[in-house]
Formats: structure tokens, C-alpha cells, sequence
């Protein structure tokens, strides 16, 4: 060992005598066992770390030139595009990075659902994946009004609105999250401060405790078999590998891929075709005229065909918060015995079809406008959406399986 | 010091009553914080009345003015679009006597103000807080053969009339809300007071 190898194990050494660093490397990286039969669908976990950690620091620098306030906002937002340096593309990895993490997430929590990641003894780990969830919803929509466009202001505008559809306090309640008559400059810059500091501590805090909760139980896999149950005679699971070097290498690959195909987004095609960055929010907040054709961005779309779809104004507002909640209690409603879809019958692989089209379905019909023939289609979609879950306890319980191997598979 | 017996009654007690004032304490804490969130003495203050020149408004226009940071309609009716206030009744209208309606007294009446021609409203849609369009022309493509002329939300599609009467079978509950004015003039309204006072 030469003398600079030595001068860092000594280092090493001083640090492990003074904070765990070894044994929470071991724990957590060199001594993990995940399953050795993770496919695709595994990647997208890392990839939401992967993304928060870009929303957190693009999100620091575009503090540094943004400005809070009614009068100046939209303007500060134009000057970090035109004049400061790289602002443009800071804010587009930014505005991407939203999207992104929405695409991420929804692919993340589809694998679960695949694989039934959530079933025992797994369910805590769902659950605080399920609140990251909403978090993540809270602070793209505090987000959403910074720029202070149009679809900002009349979005904020729809969104605290709900509220005001509970009974007896709702409209005091409205009053208090905007703290004025309407969205005003002192929501705006309330909203700015849940978003730089409130939200995203929150969102690392919830990301802490599902990585925890994670690591305790450990990773579920497409077979959905327990690798705990099937140990070696040095205590490992024969099924498992380390998650370092085996799948941090996997990762990286993944992660690489990821950004290759991010950077193309954000560099040809920031907008997305108004789908990452809506026309009408190009245009300042006016408080007296709502644009034609307001939609909320892509991934609160299927909730808000739900809305739209409810001719009453308060069932409106509890069906679409109904159809977010209604996931927390996905590993109650799933009665199966097995896990992966590999093993499940017919009646559950129909169900998750008919979910992911009315899911997409509804993700659609919310951005466009309501006909009476699009209302109707999206009433069934909603039908559909919730005869899912609703009739989940009959239907997976019914269903045929097939025998589930003891360890995983090769495939 | 050899035989000290943990004396559990006395940690009890102290857990417990300083759960209870610590408790006490944190709940009239948050009450600053909690309400922080109120509209501040500047936001209510802005919220003061507004004084409108309605003589140049021609029959059949509408003009908006701001009034605690909303948009609030005057619309000069022409004899015409009052008929169309006429034919509509709760077949098509779900609260066509205002009685479910926010407005003040003297604006619960057919026409929903105090002088027939001169129609007076917030206008945001009692749904979601959307600003609906005003679309006095009667029929057209967009609208439908039996739209008689109102206004329409592009939000989320509600449909109502020239007193700002909400349609039956659209999210709106309840019909626009007429703030509360008066005529200091002629040719001048205030809004956000009446007799009665600021409101």
C-alpha cells in the first residue's frame, strides 16, 4: 500500500471512530442484497432521485434572479430567459425537470402496480411513497403560479377555488390560502416561499423515510418472491447481489440514458408542444380576463377530467380528491396471494389494462374542452377508474393464479 | 447512591403536566402563524369602494372594473335582452328567483339590480372562480339555436343569462353574486357600498 492509500484509510479510520460512515455504507450500498432479477421498471426509483436533486439545484440558481412579486415576476422570469447568463437553460431544465419528474414518478408507481409492490409487507413503504406523491402534486402547483402568466394566475385562481367547495368553512378557507379576496401578489409570495423552502424540505424528508422503510424490508422484484426467505449459509439471500457495484453500474447506465434523453427535450423541445410549457402562460397575469381554453399541465389532467365530469360542484371536488386518495389504500383492497402479474389471472391483467386506458384516457379528455360527448366519455373513464380499486377485494381474490416459483426466474 | 429507587410516580407527574402546558403552550403558538394567512390590514384596506362613470356606456356594452382585485361587469341592457330575462324560469334555470343567490336586497328581484337597464355583477363564476365571457348575441355556432345571449365559462362550460342566472345541468351553483352599490348619480354607481354602508 503506498503512503497517500494509507493516508486515506487513516482518514477513514479518524471518521468511523467518530460517525458510522462504514457501517452506513455497508447497510445501505455495499452489504444491500436486492434482488438479482430487476428489470426496466427498477430504474425509475433512482431516476425521481436523479431528478429531484436537478429541480433542487437549478431551483436554487433561478431563486437567485427571480422576484417574487406581482409587479416583477413575469419580467424576472423573461430576464433570466434573455439576459442572464445560461438563464435559459437553468430554467428549462427546470420547467423540464417538472415534467420529467411526473413521467418518472407515474412510471415508478405503474411498476408497483405491476409487481404489487405494495402488498405485506410493503405497505408503509407504499404509503410514504403515496405522500411524496401529494407533495410532489403541492409543489408543482405552488410552481405553476411563479412565472405569473396567465395559466399561472387562472390555474391558481381554479385550484384554491376547490377549496371554497367545502361546506361552512370553505370559503374562509379559500380566503386563507390566498390571503386576499383573489390570487394577489400576497399569494404569490406566499406560494414562492411553500415552494423554495416548505414543499421541497418536506419532499427530501418523505424521499429519507421511504428509502429507510425500503431498506428494512427490502426491494420486492417481477417475481414478486420474498429473496429473505431462501438464505445461504453465510446469511445472505442466494437471490440477492449487493447494491454496490451491481446496481449502482446498472444505475448509471440508466441515469445516462435518462439525461441523453432529457437534454434532448429540453434543448429541441422545451415546450413539448405546449404540453411541458402552455402558449397562454407566455401572456402576463390579467386578473379580469380568463383565457379561452384553461388546463391544468399534463399530469393533473386525469383528475381534472374527473372534476369537469361531475355536474355538481362540491361531488366534483370530493370525487377528483378521492380518485388521488383512493391509491393510499391500494395494499388493503389488493387481496391476491401472489404479487407479480406473472402469476396473476386473467380478470386482474384485464383490470390493470382497462385502469391504464381510462387513466391515459382521462389524461387527455382534461385537456379538452367539455362537449357533451367528451363529458360522457369521461364520466365511463371515471367509472372505470374507480371500479378498479373499488372492486379490487372481489376481483383479485377471485381471480385464478399461477404457482408462484420459491426463487426468481431468469426472465 | 447505592439503592435509589426510580421514583416513577415523580416522572409521571412531570411528564405529564409538561405534556400538558407544553401542549398548551403550542397550540397558542401556532395561532400567530395560522394567522399570518389572513388577508393583511393593506390587503382589506384596497378593498375599499370604487366610483364608475357609467354615462358612456353604450346600449348593449359591457364595461369591467376592478374592485378588490376582481372584475366587476356593468352591463347597460337594452330593452331586447331584458324580454330574454322574461322567457327564462326554473324549466331551464336552477334558481331563477335568486332566492339560493348572493346579492344584496335590493338586487333580488326578475332583473337582479335596482334600475332595470343597468345590471351590475362580479364576475367570476361561482363554480371555480373562472371569468366567464360575455356573449350577448343571440344563437350563433358555438352557443347553440336557444342560446338567447348571457354569459358563458370556458372553464368548466356553465352557462348564464343576461342577469347572470345560472342554466340548469352546469357545475355553477348559484347564480353570479351582485356586490353591493349604489347610484351616486345618474351617470355614476359605486360599487362595494350602498345605503347601508360600506361594504
Amino acid at each position: 500500500m503506498n503512503a497517500a492509500a494509507k493516508q486515506l484509510t487513516g482518514l477513514r479510520d479518524w471518521v468511523d471512530e467518530r460517525f458510522p460512515l462504514v457501517q452506513l455504507w455497508n447497510d445501505h450500498m455495499g452489504q444491500y442484497y436486492a434482488p438479482k432479477n430487476f428489470n426496466f421498471w427498477y430504474y425509475f426509483g433512482v431516476l425521481s432521485i436523479v431528478v429531484l436533486a436537478l429541480q433542487i439545484l437549478t431551483g436554487i440558481w433561478l431563486t437567485m434572479n427571480y422576484k417574487p412579486d406581482a409587479e416583477l415576476a413575469f419580467a424576472s422570469v423573461e430576464y433570466i430567459m434573455r439576459d442572464v447568463e445560461w438563464g435559459w437553460l437553468i430554467r428549462y431544465l427546470h420547467s423540464t425537470g417538472a415534467s420529467a419528474f411526473f413521467v418518472v414518478v407515474y412510471l415508478h408507481m405503474f411498476r408497483a402496480l405491476l409487481y404489487g409492490s405494495y402488498q405485506k409487507p410493503r405497505e408503509l413503504l407504499w404509503v410514504l411513497g403515496m405522500f411524496t406523491y401529494l407533495a410532489l402534486m403541492a409543489e408543482a402547483f405552488l410552481g405553476y403560479l411563479l412565472p405569473w402568466g396567465q395559466m399561472s394566475f387562472w390555474g391558481a385562481q381554479v385550484i384554491v377555488s376547490l377549496f371554497g367547495a367545502i361546506p361552512f368553512v370553505g370559503e374562509t378557507l379559500s380566503l386563507w390560502i390566498r390571503g386576499d379576496f383573489v390570487v394577489s401578489d400576497i399569494t404569490l409570495n406566499r406560494f414562492f416561499s411553500l415552494h423554495v423552502i416548505a414543499v421541497p424540505l418536506a419532499i427530501v424528508g418523505l424521499v429519507f423515510l421511504h428509502i429507510i422503510a425500503l431498506h428494512e424490508v427490502g426491494s420486492n422484484n417481477p417475481d414478486g418472491v420474498e429473496i429473505k426467505k431462501t438464505k445461504g449459509p453465510d446469511g445472505k439471500p442466494l437471490d440477492g447481489i449487493p447494491f454496490h457495484p451491481y446496481y449502482t453500474v446498472k444505475d448509471f447506465v440508466g441515469v445516462i440514458v435518462f439525461l441523453i434523453v432529457f437534454a434532448g427535450v429540453v434543448f429541441f423541445a422545451p415546450e413539448f408542444g405546449g404540453w411541458f410549457l402552455e402558449a397562454n402562460n407566455f401572456i402576463p397575469a390579467n386578473p379580469l380576463v380568463t383565457p379561452d381554453h384553461i388546463v391544468p399541465l399534463w399530469y393533473f389532467t386525469p383528475f381534472y377530467a374527473i372534476l369537469r365530469a361531475v355536474p355538481d360542484k362540491l361531488m366534483g371536488v370530493l370525487l377528483m380528491g378521492a380518485a388521488t386518495n383512493i391509491l393510499f389504500l391500494l395494499p388493503w383492497l389488493d387481496r391476491s396471494p401472489v404479487k407479480s402479474i406473472r402469476y396473476r389471472g386473467p380478470i386482474f391483467k384485464s383490470a390493470l389494462t382497462l385502469f391504464v386506458i381510462s387513466f391515459i384516457s382521462l389524461g387527455y379528455l382534461g385537456t379538452q374542452n367539455p362537449t357533451n360527448v367528451l363529458t360522457w366519455m369521461a364520466r365511463g373513464f371515471s367509472v372505470i377508474y374507480f371500479g378498479f380499486f373499488l372492486l379490487m377485494p372481489f376481483y383479485s381474490k377471485m381471480d385464478s393464479t399461477k404457482p408462484v416459483p420459491d426463487r426468481v426466474t431468469d426472465k | 447512591m447505592i439503592d435509589n429507587p426510580v421514583d416513577v410516580g415523580r416522572r409521571r407527574f412531570l411528564t405529564g403536566t409538561t405534556v400538558v402546558i407544553g401542549g398548551l403552550g403550542a397550540a397558542v403558538a401556532s395561532v400567530p402563524f395560522i394567522s399570518s394567512f389572513q388577508p393583511s390590514a393593506r390587503a382589506k384596506a384596497i378593498g375599499a369602494p370604487v366610483s364608475v362613470d357609467i354615462g358612456k356606456i353604450e346600449p348593449g356594452q359591457r364595461i369591467t372594473q376592478k374592485w378588490r382585485g376582481q372584475p366587476v361587469w356593468i352591463v347597460r341592457r337594452t330593452a331586447v335582452m331584458l324580454d330574454t330575462l322574461k322567457a327564462l324560469d326554473g324549466d331551464t334555470l336552477r334558481d331563477p328567483g335568486s332566492e339560493e343567490s348572493e346579492q344584496p336586497g335590493y338586487a333580488t328581484n326578475a332583473w337582479r339590480s335596482t334600475k332595470e337597464e343597468y345590471l351590475v355583477l362580479v364576475g367570476l363564476c361561482t363554480h371555480l372562480g373562472c371569468s366567464p365571457s360575455f356573449i350577448p348575441e343571440a344563437g350563433g355556432e358555438t352557443m347553440g339555436n336557444d342560446w338567447v345571449g348571457g354569459f358563458f365559462c370556458p372553464c368548466h362550460g356553465s352557462k348564464f343569462d343576461l342577469a347572470g342566472r345560472v342554466y340548469k345541468g352546469f357545475p355553477a351553483p348559484k347564480n353570479l353574486i351582485v356586490p353591493p352599490y349604489r347610484f351616486e348619480t345618474d351617470t355614476r354607481v359605486v360599487i362595494g357600498e350602498d345605503e347601508g354602508g360600506a361594504a
